[in-house]
């Protein structure tokens, strides 16, 4: 009787076993799906004319030209902003105070920050850089909004690289009579660089991909010309894909897919570095 | 004795050290300040989206009572006869978020219990990565996807599934959210000390018995957090039900049917010719509250229990 039971047991436990480990490749799986049907259906458009031309009404003259240009200066202008004011915080979080009221507030605003949905972050867009500031549909009011969206993401990683540094790094510069900022710009912010970096260019590559805030400020959907300053309007890849994957025919549908191959590439490129600099930083550190 | 020379150049000495420790001090309280002021970026964009949502929707609700909003089962804002009843988008939220869950809960957990329990450490080196590519992928893909694969493919085996349907666009909701969910149940699951398992394994429990008898139930309040936090995700998901879901309002709950959820109905306003101004306009903020609320108040709850998780373990 007890080894018909023990055996049972170990069945399930065998078969539990085989459940979690399919349903883990299945993430796998459904990746690989993803890429190949993307590929399938884009890989026929993708050539240098589809880089370099507008897009147009007509599927074979369609081309991302300005969608890519717009991303580009989106991105910078996000950079910009989001990447002094989210590290300035990050380390005033992480060196300058003590835990306290104030510091407590700060952390539950963020992380709450941080789960508020993106579409939120376009109305605050709209109704405070679109109206108040009158900067209209710009690629300034874009990377603003941006930059708020990405905001808190910077944040977290910047005072997580923060505390990845030793306290002994901090106490030997103090004890050599260094104030606090000498110890943090000289000794501690290079520790932690290679982890504020790939935090960055992780936070970034949310915002390369980011469509519905951009849509609730009005950028619009078809632009014929690449934007020359931050004042101009703009369009950006994933709004172009969306456009195109909106329409009923085949031929715009296949276009999407082929702008998401660019997307895609573009958010690869980015992640290599990210691995890149965590590579290059732990031979250092070894 | 020291001569008088020698005192003035030690005099000399101190008061240029404490000049430049002076010097020193402003700049220290010069950056200081300048790093406070970076902080408040971030609280001032928390009361401006609360700011500008009590403003805008308190306009929405000078036409319409917000209980006419909350509990009428017509919206048709944009068309008359106008009706302003929220519930139909609700009711499209909710059928995203139970399909979500339905995909994203068990796989996502089942991942992270092979992950932490199961996987060697170069499996694991393997496998999170893809999942973080899973979730680095731009919702509008995951829309694309829905679209012009999980749809076909659900057509061609349920033939009454429409074009648009709540069934697909929460098949790609809960592949977006899977990695989320099971990263997350992952740390909540390393979190839980050996020496429970190891209890467990010396009274010859088998590796089932000690996931689903000891691990879980000492980190189901981490697990909690992460399915709150699912759930936030999917009701704030915009992009993938825009494309995937339809943009057809109404109380169903047939999944294979045209719906529209809260986001994509704001989506669908600020795309279309609506005049900025109007009652029907101002509809896109009523709708952002009430979303705003729904999902801080999930996070804030997904938050208390990560917090008593944390109380117990760490």
């Amino acid at each position: 009787m007890i080894s018909e039971d023990l055996t049972r047991r170990y069945w399930i436990a065998k078969i539990f076993y085989w459940f979690c480990f399919a349903v883990a490749w299945t993430g796998v799986v459904i990746l690989g799906i993803l890429l190949f049907h993307v590929t399938r259906e884009g890989i026929q458009w993708l050539d240098f004319q589809f880089l370099s031309d507008f897009p147009s009404r007509f599927p074979a003259k369609a081309g991302i030209q300005s969608a890519l240009f717009g991303t580009l200066w989106l991105m910078s202008f996000t950079a910009l902003f989001s990447v002094p004011i989210g590290i300035g915080s990050g380390i005033y979080l992480e060196e300058f105070t003590h835990k306290n009221r104030y510091s407590r507030f700060i952390d539950l605003n963020i992380s709450n920050l941080a789960g508020v949905p993106s579409i939120v972050y376009g109305m605050l867009g709209l109704v405070i850089f679109v109206r108040w500031f009158g900067l209209n549909q710009s690629v300034l009011a874009g990377s603003m909004t941006m930059s708020l969206l990405i905001l808190p993401i910077i944040i977290i990683s910047t005072r997580e690289a923060l505390r990845a540094v030793p306290n002994t790094i901090r106490q030997a510069a103090f004890a050599l009579g260094a104030t606090r900022w000498q110890t943090i710009y000289a000794h501690v912010l290079p520790a932690a660089l290679p982890g504020i970096l790939t935090g960055i260019i992780l936070a970034l590559s949310r915002a390369v991909g980011e469509t519905a805030p951009l849509i609730m400020i009005g950028a619009l959907t078809y632009v014929a010309f690449v934007p020359e300053g931050p004042m101009d309007d703009f369009t950006a890849l994933p709004i172009q894909i969306f456009n195109w994957a909106s329409r009923p025919q085949k031929e715009f549908h296949e276009l999407a897919a082929a702008g998401i191959l660019v997307l895609l590439f573009v958010l690869l490129l980015m992640n290599s570095i990210a691995v890149y600099i965590r590579h290059w930083s732990e031979k250092r550190n070894r | 004795m020291k001569n008088s020379s020698q005192i003035e150049a030690s005099f000399a000495f101190d008061k240029d050290v404490f000049q430049r420790k002076h010097v020193k001090h402003w700049r220290e309280e010069g950056i200081k300040a300048g790093l406070f002021l970076c902080t408040s970026v971030s609280v001032l964009t928390t009361f401006a989206i609360v700011w500008i949502l009590v403003r805008e929707a308190g306009v929405f609700f000078q036409d319409v009572s917000l209980f006419d909003f909350l509990f009428g089962t017509q919206w048709t804002p944009l068309f008359q006869p106008r009706s302003f009843g929220v519930l139909p988008l609700v009711c499209g939220t909710l059928l995203i978020v139970i399909g979500t869950a339905l995909i994203a809960l068990p796989v996502g957990l089942a991942t992270a219990i092979y992950l932490s329990e199961y996987a060697s450490s170069r499996v694991r080196s393997f496998l999170k990565p893809i999942l973080e590519v899973l979730a680095g992928i731009p919702t509008v893909v995951y829309g694309y996807f829905a679209l012009t694969f999980v749809t076909p493919l659900l057509r061609a085996v349920f033939p009454q599934v429409q074009i648009f349907n709540a069934v697909s666009a929460s098949i790609v909701v809960g592949i977006m959210v899977l990695p989320m969910v099971a990263s997350l149940c992952d740390d909540t699951l390393r979190a839980v000390p050996g020496s429970l398992r190891q209890g467990a394994y010396a009274v010859g429990a088998t590796p089932f018995e000690v996931t689903l008898g000891v691990v879980i139930p000492s980190s189901l309040s981490g697990i909690m957090a992460a399915f709150v936090l699912a759930f936030s995700r999917a009701i704030g998901e915009t992009m993938a039900v825009t494309l995937a879901a339809g943009a057809t309002p109404k109380i169903t709950m047939d999944p294979f049917v045209s719906i529209q959820t809260m986001t994509a109905y704001i989506v669908q306003v600020s795309l279309g010719d609506t005049p900025a101004g109007g009652t029907a306009y101002q509809t896109i903020f009523a709708v952002s509250a009430l979303l705003f609320i729904i999902t801080l108040g999930m996070n804030i709850a997904s938050n208390h229990l990560l917090s008593k998780f944390r109380e117990v373990y760490e």
